[in-house]
């Protein structure tokens, strides 16, 4: 039983040489592990709060989450705003346009709709 | 550092801003958190970039915010689902625009290791852009069916498990090779792969796909975030996420079916044409609007049922005037909303709310359902598919399992409907024929106002 184990955790440990030859891992490993640490608290703050979040306003919630997951336009505005003109920095400059519609556009309506939700009170 | 502060403020304050959901009362604090929020992470990106950039930048923000005040202002409540996944569609568009600026200006995100970009952030560029891809182009599709500009097409599920196969293919040799080539057909194999995947759904189960998008594009910013190492993005990417994933899991629930079969049915569009054949030779009661004024003015208790056709019909109004004619004379009138009611979640208490209707008379499913055994009329309106009986006991029904607003314990049904065509799952239902039931056939809002008016004669 015991040698079995052995056995399998050489090949995990051959597996692992086997990656860190094919992948530089000195160099991006942190952060990744990093990310995923904050992604999967994330993911687990987003489940708590969403669970209360009262079912008569889910479309709001709709169009809020929606409004800011264009936070993206961080990548995009330095993406633009680099000095060098370039197929990069077009692809900033459309990516700011279509976050910022989704930005202006999301906030107002979901401002509208929780104004309705308001004056019922 | 000031930067990661700031950056750390606006993820806290995004969380806020759905936080403030829990209740209307606090909702609007939570609407002004995530615009604080956007500002903050946009001021922090700022702060080291030169004037002309900035300037660039801004010219692409004024006119995208001219588009979206404009849409926004001028959108009705009952286009909301159309409006809603034509902006997701932009999320998805953003996210591999920014993947693709980041491939090619790797110094600019300091992804540039001892071997050109290093391979996570291959994998997570890959990523991104193919999530952002499917997001956009499976958005697109969904914006055409609410709009009603595309019916739907049958793909078998191998078809997509086979494109799912090649983009995994892609994906691999991308990060093998770091081909430019690679990364493109990547790309636009995501893009073909969300079309697929949405063309087939339809029906019933589009609120389930206008959520699972809302879902896709937070994971689409969350990839997006882990190639620009970006706390802030990943925070936020995963909220959004999860949100999506909650609301759909909660219809999927609400319809007795899970995630994985609404978004693998791929063959329903065919089944409906022997159910349409049936209801021809069915009799049914008409009723006039002057029965069911006699009919409502009578009861003790009224529950209303909105379903889409009252969307299209614009009677939220016509229905509150309504309500307030009856509760003058001491008739208890509620409303029960069922959660896959409409064609987003929350879409019916939107719409009521744009009429003025008390936030305390809307009921959810659960709190109203055992109360209509007890209630006189039920006034189902342009709702056929969350009151169909069929579902508790026809298994051969394609909404078998699903669970129901029980109209048919009333007294006495009242069903507004344009048409005595099937629903939106293409059902037949059978309360339509039953002794207790009256059908007004119409536009909803026409004959409510009808009944209105022999209302007001009466009273």
């Amino acid at each position: 039983m015991s040698s079995c184990f052995c056995s399998l955790f050489d090949e995990l440990n051959d597996l692992v040489v086997y990656f860190h030859t094919m992948m530089p891992f000195n160099e991006g490993e942190g952060t990744s592990i990093h990310g995923m640490t904050v992604f999967i608290l994330a993911c687990f703050v987003g489940y708590y709060v969403v669970w209360k979040v009262t079912p008569a306003l889910h479309a709001p919630l709709m169009s809020v989450t929606n409004a800011i997951s264009s936070v993206i336009i961080v990548g995009a505005i330095l993406a633009a705003a680099q000095n060098i003109y370039g197929f990069s920095r077009i692809c900033g400059f459309i990516a700011i346009l279509l976050a910022s519609v989704n930005i202006f556009g999301g906030f107002i309506v979901t401002h509208r709709m929780l104004n309705m939700f308001r004056k019922n009170r | 550092m000031t930067i990661d502060i700031l950056y750390l403020i606006a993820a806290v304050c995004f969380i806020f801003a759905l936080r403030g959901l829990s209740s209307p009362q606090s909702a609007f604090y939570g609407n002004c958190c995530g615009i604080a929020g956007i500002v903050l992470s946009c001021v922090a990106t700022y702060i080291f970039l030169d004037i002309s950039g900035i300037i660039f930048t801004l010219v692409a923000m004024a006119i995208g915010a001219g588009i979206g005040i404009y849409i926004a202002g001028k959108v009705s409540m009952t286009a909301l689902p159309q409006m809603v996944a034509g902006f997701h569609s932009l999320v998805g568009l953003a996210a591999v625009l920014v993947a693709f600026a980041a491939y090619f200006a790797p110094g600019l995100f300091h992804l540039i290791g001892a071997y050109g970009i290093c391979k996570f952030s291959l994998i997570e560029m890959g990523l991104g852009s193919a999530i952002g891809a499917i997001t956009f182009s499976g958005a697109v599709v969904a914006f055409l069916k609410l709009e009603g500009l595309y019916k739907g097409t049958a793909i078998p599920a191998y078809a997509n498990a086979l494109l799912l196969s090649l983009l995994m293919c892609m994906l691999t040799y991308f990060v093998a090779t770091n081909s430019a080539t690679a990364f493109v057909i990547l790309t636009i194999f995501s893009f073909l792969f969300g079309i697929t995947l949405i063309a087939p759904i339809g029906g019933a189960d589009m609120p389930v796909i206008v959520s699972m998008l809302n879902s896709y594009s937070g994971w689409a910013a969350a990839g997006i975030g882990f190639t620009l190492h970006s706390d802030l993005l990943i925070i936020t990417g995963a909220i959004v996420g999860t949100s999506g994933a909650i609301l759909g899991y909660i219809m999927c629930k609400s319809m007795n079916r899970s995630l994985l079969n609404v978004i693998l049915a791929g063959g329903q569009c065919g089944a409906q044409a022997s159910a349409n054949a049936l209801s021809k030779s069915k009799a049914y009661k008409n009723g006039s609007a002057e029965d069911i004024a006699f009919l409502l003015k009578n009861a003790e208790s009224v529950i209303i049922v909105p379903g889409y056709g009252m969307a299209t019909s614009q009677a939220q109004h016509a229905l509150k005037e309504m309500s307030a004619i009856l509760k003058k004379e001491g008739i208890k009138i509620r409303y029960a909303i069922h959660p896959v009611a409409g064609r987003m979640p929350g879409h019916m208490n939107v719409l009521l709310a744009e009429a003025n209707v008390p936030y305390e008379d809307v009921c959810e499913l659960d709190e109203i359902n055992r109360d209509f055994a007890s209630c006189d009329v039920a006034y189902v309106i342009g709702a056929n598919d969350v009151t169909n009986p069929a579902a508790k006991h026809d298994t051969s029904s394609s909404i078998y399992g699903m669970q129901i607003l029980e109209v048919e314990k009333a007294k006495a049904v009242v069903f507004l409907k344009r048409s005595m065509g099937t629903g939106y799952a293409g059902v037949d239902n059978e309360l339509f024929y039953a002794p207790n039931t009256m059908m007004l056939l119409g536009d909803a809002k026409k004959t409510t106002e009808e009944v209105i008016k022999e209302l007001q004669n009466v009273v």
